[in-house]
């Protein structure tokens, strides 16, 4: 079982085109896996009767030879993205009971390609958080303890905690995500794992519940960067349902995997060193620098000079995307619905008991930037920061390839820790908001531990639409990290960050 | 025409802009596939995305843009080829996303014109401010149930254009022409059917007034959905006297939302200004900029059917039709199609008098309609021939008429079956003559003496003998020749 819980996508998938066991077989596995991990809560809702029954057709499959690209992959779906028949939530008591009569563009899309759904996912109430503690259905706890306290439950990042958690402790050998201003890439460091925000544009938004439509991108979470550009490309393509996804050919992602960056030009921009930075992360994007330059790349200081006013640029048009996107939970015609005597009272009792106090919080914030008389001073004002930003980013890309920077400013926090003040929980996304702003690619993976035992992530940062190199650097430094750590077994038994008891 | 309202303290005048809501024409809806057909049962055309399901994303119609460029064009507008669509949100029970897609800052086509044909011959050009798309709302009908509203999404996401003008209009009969015309652009161009009992076309009014000779705009009320041209009248005439009261009466006029009561014919507050709406407009981040090329437009353009105006131009050039006759014709496409069939190789000005006269008479008379008129182009063109020919005489093609009307059958047939051609046997005729005269010596003596005017009491005899049905040409001829000598 373990054995089978532990593989990569790419060892899953090569394993069962030699027939060294089957879909049902591997599925099985995992749905163990999650009955053991129960107590992460990473899972909204588990489906292990359709899994396994879709394992049976993919077995089936393969001996027609037709297996898809994933075929029989067990994977877990983020519950922001709608699943036929599968209640999808956000995470949300205002969608509590809504099943979806489709299928996102995404999920279908990994459907298609025979990856099989072990459920959906806990996440950030509707994505808007960023250590999964504000889901309705309860916070994820991150499978990594600290070596000093190892009681202690810590956050697993979010919005994406559901999928990372589920991904480190190997409940499913892949997860989808979205990112908005982070959502996949600092869970993804804060869990030890890989995950990629692909350019915006470059998977269908159709059928994912929206947070913030100009920002909001789907990707996967994985254990390695092949297992990312495995996935990514059973995940990405044109989508004509959706206005804003881009009519390109989706490339052969882990073909870019060469192995080879000589050459290279690496940004290192001086502004994502801000004070106050924990040296522990200095110390492992130095790190990183160093890899890279010892694989024949080229680090270069790069300035990005706007990069201070991306968090509150990002305040103020998230919310104010979010703000119109949720007026359609009204609980008319989904959902949940708490009666009034007038239609306005019957709004605000629904809006009121279906929506948490972070959700509430933006949707205020969205409300008033937008609001007649203020429209020019935050809303226009921001989105005219938002193209300076981009375009830091682009006359940087003039002279290197990729940019490396910190994911997130610190490990992973401990819950409860950092919530009574709503903005140093929103500084987690310091790093990872300015290239939402810019739409580009951004890849989170393991680069090392904290002194304390915790994970500690890297991003890269790469033209638009150009996840290969993204990629490629990433296969490079993922190399060079060796991260072999794992978090520790349940039940607690004393083992190490090293994963010594597997 | 100056419309000029007295009150206590001196004249006043009111000015009018007008925004009417066009439902275009197209099969599905502006963002989503949906059929958009009239009078379906309730919800049975409605996508997710027009029920505002989550994950949901619009997508633009082409032929809706196309429907709204070709409108433009049809107005003589600026055809903007890059616009946003913007969302306009609120909270209504039939608003299923909490917002509509509309157009703000940069709507699809700019400034154009509307030309209004008067009454009198004249014509005036009224101002096009805008012209925008922008979704529907479902329909919430609260008189099924005592406490429930019950909500039909079918209209939801079906496109409209809203056409705003510039505050040109003076009069309440302006406005109606401006409705009447416009209309009849988006009917000849098939963009909207026009049909304001079903609500294909809706205008809310903005009404303030001034003293006749200031040219400040003042305060400005706006009357919505009204779904009459008759109803949108009335309300500007009851609106513009409220506010000369208001003023007179040492008040103020505040800006607000009205509703006309067709039934009490008045209009009264919906909401004010303070518990206006805060739409909160932003660009739709789910949709790109709408950027169209010169190729696309140009394209429609050169597809553009005759409009009224040309029409009315030519009609009056290459037919010879006075301004009033021209316009009254070309209004409706079809009756100007009528009118050309029924012209064609034949004295337009008589083809005119026929369709103008006897034929509208009869479709209102017959509640028919130019779909389905009483009488064919090709009935009508026919009876003219008749009279050309000398089959018939100008009174019993009248006759003739009546009876195509009534029956439906072909002038030649009717001719026949009644035995009502024209007597053009010269003996026969002769006949008649000589014996009127035979009957009226005296009259015939008063001829003689001078007083020709009773030659026309010879010819009625003369009919009368034949049952009118002698050639009156011939009759004249023949009397003045036997009583004059």
């Amino acid at each position: 079982m373990r054995t089978l819980t532990n593989l990569t996508l790419a060892e899953g998938r090569d394993k069962l085109a030699k027939g060294e066991f089957t879909a049902v077989e591997l599925t099985a596995a995992h749905i163990g896996a999650v009955e053991a991990r129960r107590d992460l809560n990473a899972f909204i809702v588990e489906t292990p009767e359709l899994a396994l029954e879709e394992a049976k057709a993919s077995d089936l499959r393969r001996q027609a030879g037709q297996a898809g690209a994933m075929d029989g992959l067990p994977i877990g779906i983020k519950d922001l993205f709608c699943t036929k028949g599968v209640q999808t939530t956000a995470a949300s008591h205002i969608l509590e009971g809504f099943k979806p009569p489709y299928d996102s563009f995404v999920s279908a899309k990994l459907k298609a390609a025979g990856a099989i759904s072990l459920g959906k996912l806990n996440l950030d109430e509707f994505a808007m958080g960023s250590s999964n503690q504000t889901s309705y259905f309860g916070a994820v706890e991150n499978p990594w303890k600290r070596i000093s306290d190892p009681k202690a439950k810590l956050v697993p990042g979010g919005s994406s905690g559901g999928s990372a958690a589920a991904v480190a402790a190997r409940m499913v050998m892949a997860a989808t995500g979205t990112d908005t201003g982070g959502s996949i890439r600092q869970p993804a460091a804060f869990c030890g794992i890989t995950g990629i925000k692909p350019t915006y544009g470059r998977c269908s938004r159709w059928g994912i519940v929206a947070f913030a439509s100009s920002l909001d991108q789907a990707g996967p979470m994985a254990r390695t960067v092949r297992d990312c550009a495995i996935m990514l490309g059973s995940m990405a393509g044109f989508d004509p349902k959706d206005s804003t996804s881009v009519n390109m050919a989706v490339p052969d992602f882990e073909a870019a995997l060469t192995g080879d960056i000589r050459g290279l030009k690496i940004g290192i921009p001086k502004e994502y060193r801000p004070v106050g930075l924990s040296d522990e992360v200095a110390k492992v994007w130095d790190q990183g620098i160093e890899w890279l330059r010892a694989a024949g790349a080229t680090p270069v200081e790069i300035t990005l000079p706007h990069t201070k006013y991306a968090l509150a640029t990002y305040y103020i048009i998230a919310p104010a995307e979010c703000s119109s996107n949720l007026a359609r939970y009204d609980g008319l015609r989904f959902g949940q619905r708490v009666a009034g005597k007038t239609l306005d009272e019957m709004y605000a009792k629904t809006r009121a008991a279906g929506f948490g106090a972070e959700v509430r919080r933006r949707i205020l914030i969205g409300t008033y930037v937008l609001s007649a008389g203020y429209y020019d001073a935050y809303y226009a004002k921001a989105q005219k920061v938002r193209r300076l930003i981009a375009e830091d980013f682009r006359k940087a890309f003039e002279t290197v390839d990729v940019i490396l920077t910190p994911t997130a400013p610190t490990a992973a926090f401990g819950q409860g820790e950092g919530t009574d003040d709503p903005v140093t929980m929103w500084l987690n996304d310091i790093f990872t908001i300015p290239t939402s702003m810019a739409g580009l690619p951004g890849l989170s993976l393991p680069a090392g531990l904290s002194a304390d035992g915790l994970p500690l992530g890297l991003q890269l940062i790469g033209r638009p639409f150009d996840e290969e190199t993204v990629f490629k650097v990433a296969g490079v430094m993922e190399t060079a990290a060796n991260f072999t750590a794992r978090p520790p077994q349940h039940p607690p038994c004393g083992c190490g960050p090293k994963g010594e008891c597997v | 025409m100056a419309y000029i309202i007295q009150g206590e303290t001196g004249d006043w005048e009111v000015v009018i802009g007008l925004e009417v809501h066009a439902q275009v024409i197209s099969h599905s809806k502006l963002f989503s596939g949906a059929a958009t057909e009239f009078g379906a049962e309730p919800n049975t055309q409605v996508s997710f995305v027009d029920a505002g399901f989550p994950g949901m994303l619009p997508v633009i119609n082409e032929v809706c843009v196309a429907q709204a460029v070709k409108t433009g064009l049809g107005l003589k507008a600026r055809i903007n080829l890059t616009s946003v669509f913007a969302r306009k949100n609120y909270f209504y029970a039939d608003l299923p996303q909490g917002y509509q897609i509309s157009q703000f800052d940069k709507p699809i086509v700019g400034e154009g014109e509307v030309i209004l044909d008067l009454p009198d011959g004249s014509t005036r050009t009224v101002g096009i401010e805008r012209l925008h798309l922008e979704q529907d709302a479902g329909k919430s009908i609260h008189d099924m149930h005592p406490s429930k509203s019950f909500i039909d999404l079918n209209r939801s996401g079906v496109a409209l254009m809203e056409i705003v003008s510039k505050p040109d209009l003076r009069s309440p009969e302006e406005a109606g022409l401006y409705l009447t015309k416009l209309r009849s652009i988006l009917r000849y161009l098939e963009t909207c059917d026009g049909n304001m009992q079903e609500g294909s076309m809706r205008c809310d009014a903005n009404v303030s007034v001034r003293p006749v000779g200031s040219t400040e705009l003042r305060t400005r009320c706006e009357i919505k959905n009204v779904n009459s041209i008759r109803y949108v009248q009335q309300a500007i005439e009851f609106e513009a006297r409220r506010h000369i009261d208001v003023y007179e009466t040492g008040g103020t006029i505040s800006q607000e939302t009205r509703l006309f009561d067709s039934i009490k014919v008045e209009t009264r507050s919906m909401r004010s200004k303070e518990q206006a709406h805060d739409y909160r407009y932003f660009p739709d981040p789910d949709l790109l900029p709408l950027v169209i090329a010169q190729d696309f437009v140009d394209g429609i353009k050169a597809g553009l059917p005759e409009l009224p105006d040309a029409k009315k131009t030519r009609f009056m050039a290459e037919y010879g039709l006075n301004a009033y006759d021209a316009g009254v014709l070309v209004a409706e496409r079809i009756s100007a199609e009528f009118f050309e069939t029924v012209a064609k190789g034949r004295d337009a000005k008589i083809a005119c008098n026929w369709v103008m006269g006897d034929f509208f008479a009869a479709l209102n008379a017959t509640g028919k309609t130019m779909e389905n008129p009483p009488v064919s182009a090709k009935d009508l063109g026919a009876l003219i021939d008749l009279i050309g020919d000398g089959t018939l005489s100008g009174r019993l093609a009248k006759d003739v008429f009546a009876l195509m009307v009534e029956t439906g059958k072909a002038p030649g047939v009717l001719v026949e079956e009644k035995g009502l051609k024209q007597v053009t046997d010269t003996g026969a005729i002769e006949a008649a003559v000589d014996a009127v005269i035979a009957a009226n010596p005296d009259k015939v003596q008063q001829v003689k003496d001078g007083k020709t005017t009773l030659l026309g009491w010879f010819v009625g005899q003369v009919m009368k003998a034949t049952q009118g049905k002698a050639n009156p040409a011939m009759v004249n001829e023949m009397l003045s020749k036997k009583v004059l000598g």
